[in-house]
């Protein structure tokens, strides 16, 4: 197996390690939760000199090739410096959270969710297929989510993991709008095609909707202006997931993505303006607010905010040497921003408190991790000799080179210092804020020092702070260039990592920085007081406004489209249905075709007379329940006739005896269903769909038009010439169906026999109220059966079942066969429970009409089944030709046994409905049965 | 011949639809009976219309189309299936919920109670 492959692996493995290793004690648990990142790290020490090489390693599997998804990471110079950042930085947070962690909380679960975290972020940073990358980033989201809210107990953990999930998420479903539509236009979801292809994306028209889209994505994960806000309430969070996630990852995925696809959607006016201008706005609001936070870690969030500003300004600036300028300061960032974040969760540790206004002296009480804090704030702040003041140094150079603003470019180096300014401002208020001026404040606790493994993580991050300051070139310069490249995908520009460049600009500025820092922090006090006059916006309040309004406005859609009347959807279903038919007939040029119409004759025409008059009938008088039904029943029998008209004599059968079931079924239900209906509708109401039903019986009736007047071109000539030959049956309608098509008809009379029993059921429990009487109180007759109607009936009985064999048998052949045949065996079945009731059936037809439907079916199958033995494919079926005595040649064929199938589902579905429903007419009720 | 035919399918759907869009369940029930033959006529249709021509081969010159054929055919078997349910769900509705609206609520009871409060445009 590939080693790249283990990198993401080994740490979805890990979130388990420590669930199954909380039982233990801490140490263990930490120690096995650390082994396996520590492999990690060591897989990529491994693979570090050939991608610093320049050869990038790629493990790939294919998972659904037919949407360009593959299972694919990559390691190139850009995810080599990631993945060094989570997995050291997260080594270390692990060894920290085992101090910071009190002995309530559980550490198990905490570690798990770490470990699930550097899964998805070393997926994101890993990843060589855009849409594996958005699955990561989402995981980043959740798993960050489950972190934030890690103390779930305090409301303000809750709301904020909350609040950063909305953000993110939705900037994550934002990124995935792009992608998608950044797929399409290169038809590839490879990292490398796309990469390649950044030319002919800048040119394309839906690269501006691309670049919004991803810069969405990235802004709200890297908490840009204006969707900044979700970081500082993210603080919520225990400190070493701050630490992590909100310093050094995940905060830097945005930025990831940025760097990542510089290639594709970077050189543009467009990426310029709203890249830079984001960023610069950013840095400046989060240094300015910075600076009033008497929260640690609020202030450590808004300058993050700055940082974070500053990198998207690098990125945007979008000199091939702003660029490694970014890249630099990301690494710088996060070492000494994970540091000042430790050392802020050991100070809230040790005193109870991150107010700064309690927070005074502790150099005398914490001395040790005073030093540390001061050296990280130090290169916060930009101190020479520290890896802060390389990074700013750059960002200062390229500001300088900036013209794209034309007349107004002075203004970016001005307002870089200015927002430097602040840096130092605030770097100093957290050095002597904190730990010198005056005495502590109503501490919770005596402030006294860490633990000393707590401090092992800020050492060994301050150290980095030294010595990337010290040596950069020696320490991570190899890994900056490798990066550059891979950002950069292109020559890597001339720069140089020293720490003396002359007397300068950019040292100008770095000068004037400090000095103005210090001047402002000195005259603070000024300053918060005017401060004070400004309300600070509450953004969590805000949000949830924000987020009511949406939620407001979404139940009044909702409540208008979903009110509960099922008529009103039936309606906006039919109005949508009416729309979308609608629009395509206009292109129709004219409706009538090229066909020769059939010439009228007067039969044809009464017929549809008597048709309309029907239709009619039943709307005006559907309250008339009876009369309805009777001229609804007309209608029917017209359709029946039109199929044997128009040469479709099995539709004309099987009609016209579906006809007698349906009409016999629907008045047996108008016995207990009123048999008269009051006036319900308004005026408006008819009106309204009276017009809606003009409107689409007008479309149906034309399209129905077009279709008939255009000349025909079937596949039937198929069925037609195979039908002999192939079926053994002259009847090719009737071959299609036990033949041809036998797995769909297989296919519906299961559908019909479940119908059924869903109906049996259905009909089971039911309690219905006995009318006594019709609708005008007159009591039913209670007349014995009429005996004409039971001698007739009786006597029709078996010439019906010859009638309805016979028809089975030449079903092959001429009109007819199972379904046909099953309906006129049941008509002549109900006629009897007409003639005589339902109690003098009972005694004499004793048959199961579930078995019925059960073999019926299985007859079906098991004939499709029998062509497996003889090693033909399901449904192949078999004829020949036999000569018998006095009978003469007759054809045997496996379809007449389907047909068989048929037959008995048919009369089984239709007596299991008709007779059950007739039994409740009785005192033979089927509930009763069922409770005894 | 062609034109009859279509109006007398446009015809049959409007009216189908017209019954279906009724607050009673057993009009309901009509539209939907309604609406299948219009369906099934329109199906039937997509073969186009022919005089004397069953698809038996040996008895004519020409043949229709047989495949409309087929499928109209377990389509009215199954749509009577359908028509069945539908019934016996309207029965089952009335019996458990006392009414025969579609809605499950009889807006006459409603309006009925709410009338004291105010005039219940309730439809």
């Amino acid at each position: 197996m590939n080693t790249l492959l283990w990198l993401p692996l080994l740490p979805l493995f890990g979130s388990l390690v420590p669930l199954l290793t909380a039982r233990y004690h801490r140490n263990v648990c930490t120690l096995f939760t650390a082994m396996l990142p520590f492999i990690a790290l060591l897989l990529v020490a491994e693979m570090t000199p050939d991608v610093l090489n320049g050869e990038n390693q790629y493990a790939a599997a294919q998972w659904i090739p037919l949407l360009n998804l593959n299972i694919a990471f990559r390691l190139d110079g850009l995810s080599l410096l990631f993945s060094i950042l989570i997995l050291g930085i997260g080594l270390l947070v692990i060894l920290y959270a085992r101090y910071y962690l009190s002995s309530q909380d559980s550490i198990g679960k905490f570690y798990s969710f770490l470990m699930l975290f550097m899964f998805s972020m070393l997926g994101v940073v890993l990843s060589d297929n855009l849409l594996q990358m958005w699955m990561f980033w989402e995981l980043t989201s959740i798993s960050s989510f489950l972190l934030i809210s890690f103390w779930g107990h305090k409301s303000e953990a809750r709301k904020g993991a909350r609040m950063a999930l909305t953000i993110t998420g939705a900037g994550g479903l934002s990124l995935l709008a792009g992608i998608i539509i950044l797929g399409n236009v290169v038809d590839s979801y490879s990292l490398q095609v796309i990469l390649d292809s950044g030319d002919f994306i800048r040119a394309h028209s839906a690269y501006p909707v691309i670049l919004v889209l991803f810069l969405l994505g990235a802004f709200t994960k890297s908490a840009q202006f204006p969707f900044h806000f979700w970081l500082p309430h993210a603080m919520a969070a225990p400190t070493p997931v701050s630490a992590y996630l909100h310093s050094a990852t995940m905060v830097k995925a945005g930025i990831f993505l940025m760097a990542r696809m510089h290639p594709v959607l970077a050189d543009t006016d467009l990426w310029f303006l709203i890249v830079s201008l984001t960023g610069l706005t950013t840095l400046l609001l989060g240094a300015y607010i910075a600076l009033f936070k008497h929260d640690l870690k609020g202030l450590l969030a808004y300058s993050t905010i700055s940082h974070l500003g500053l990198i998207t300004l690098l990125l945007g600036l979008d000199t091939r040497l702003s660029t490694v300028a970014a890249l630099f300061h990301i690494i710088n960032h996060a070492t000494f921003k994970a540091s000042l974040f430790m050392a802020a969760g050991i100070i809230d540790h040790e005193t109870g408190s991150r107010d700064m206004r309690q927070l005074n002296g502790l150099w005398k009480y914490m001395p040790h991790t005073a030093t540390l804090a001061m050296v990280a704030a130090s290169s916060m702040a930009g101190v020479p000799l520290l890896n802060g003041f390389l990074s700013k140094e750059m960002f200062f150079t390229e500001t300088l080179h900036q013209e794209a603003l034309g007349s107004l470019s002075w203004m970016i180096p001005v307002l870089a210092t200015v927002g430097a300014v602040f840096a130092v401002a605030y770097s100093t208020r957290f050095i002597h804020d904190v730990f010198f001026n005056g005495e502590p404040i109503n501490l919770p606790k005596t402030p006294h020092e860490a633990p000393r493994y707590m401090r092992v993580p800020v050492e060994v991050l301050v150290a980095l702070c030294l010595l990337v300051g010290i040596f950069p070139g020696f320490i991570v310069g190899d890994l900056l260039y490798a990066a550059s490249l891979a950002a950069i995908n292109g020559p890597v520009p001339e720069y140089s990592l020293a720490i003396w460049h002359g007397f300068n600009y950019p040292l100008l500025m770095s000068f004037v920085a400090t000095a103005g820092g210090l001047v402002i922090y000195y005259y603070r006090q000024p300053l918060f007081a005017f401060q004070a006059n400004f309300s600070e916006p509450d953004a969590k309040q805000i949000f949830d406004d924000i987020v009511q309004n949406i939620i407001q406005r979404a139940t009044t859609l909702f409540n208008f489209l979903e009110n509960g009347s099922l008529q009103r959807y039936n309606y906006l279903l039919i109005a949508l249905a009416v729309i979308m038919m609608a629009a395509p007939l206009m292109d129709l040029s004219s409706t009538l075709g090229t066909r020769p119409e059939l010439p009228y004759n007067l039969v044809d025409i009464t017929a549809a007379f008597l048709l309309v008059i029907g239709a009619l009938t039943t709307v005006i008088c559907h309250r008339n329940r009876m009369l309805a039904l009777i001229s609804l029943s007309i209608v029917g029998f017209i359709v029946s006739l039109a199929f044997a008209r128009f040469s479709a004599p099995d539709l004309a059968l099987t009609q016209l005896s579906v006809e007698v079931v349906t009409i016999v079924l629907l008045m047996l239900s108008l016995f207990f269903l009123p048999q008269r209906a009051q006036k319900q509708s308004n005026p408006r109401r008819v009106i309204r769909d009276l017009s809606i039903s003009a409107v689409i019986g007008g479309l149906i009736g034309t399209i129905c038009y077009a279709l008939l007047t255009r000349p025909l071109n079937s596949i039937s000539d198929f069925f037609v010439v195979n039908s002999k030959t192939g079926g053994g049956g002259t009847n090719v309608v009737n071959v299609i169906l036990v033949d041809f098509r036998g797995f769909d008809t297989l296919g519906e009379i299961t559908v019909l026999g479940i119908a059924a029993l869903g109906i049996y059921k259905l009909i089971a429990r039911m309690r219905l109220f006995m009318p006594s009487g019709d609708y005008k109180g007159r009591p039913w007759s209670n007349d014995a059966h009429p005996m004409m109607l039971a001698v007739l009936s009786q006597s029709l009985l078996p010439i019906a079942l010859l009638v309805s064999a016979f028809i089975f048998l030449r079903g092959h052949n001429m009109p007819g066969g199972g379904f046909i045949a099953g309906l006129i065996t049941s008509v002549a079945i109900i006629q009897q429970y007409i003639a005589h009731g339902v109690d003098w059936m009972k005694h004499r037809v004793k048959i199961d009409y579930q078995i019925l439907i059960g073999s019926g079916i299985a007859i079906a199958a098991l004939t499709g089944v029998g062509s497996w033995f003889f090693g033909k494919p399901f449904l192949t079926s078999w004829f020949d030709y036999f000569y018998w005595p006095i009978v003469g040649k007759f054809e045997l064929a496996s379809a007449m046994i389907f047909d068989l199938g048929v037959y008995l589902t048919v009369i089984g579905a239709t007596m299991l409905i008709l007779a059950n429903l007739g039994k409740l007419t009785t005192s033979e009720r089927p509930i009763q049965k069922e409770e005894e | 011949m062609e034109g009859i035919y279509a109006f007398c399918v446009g015809m049959l759907t409007a009216c189908g639809i017209f019954l279906t869009l009724r607050g009673r369940t057993f009009s309901v029930v009509l539209g939907l009976t309604m609406l299948s033959y219009s369906v099934n006529l329109f199906l039937f249709a997509s073969g186009r219309l022919s005089i004397d021509s069953a698809v038996i081969l040996g008895e004519s010159e020409v043949y229709a189309d047989p495949l409309p054929q087929a499928l109209v055919l377990t389509a009215i078997v199954i749509g009577f299936a359908m028509t069945a349910f539908v019934v016996i769900l309207a029965m089952r509705a009335r019996a458990d919920l006392g009414n025969d609206h579609v809605d499950g609520k009889d807006p006459n009871e409603i309006a009925a109670s709410m009338a004291l409060n105010k005039k219940g445009e309730m439809n």
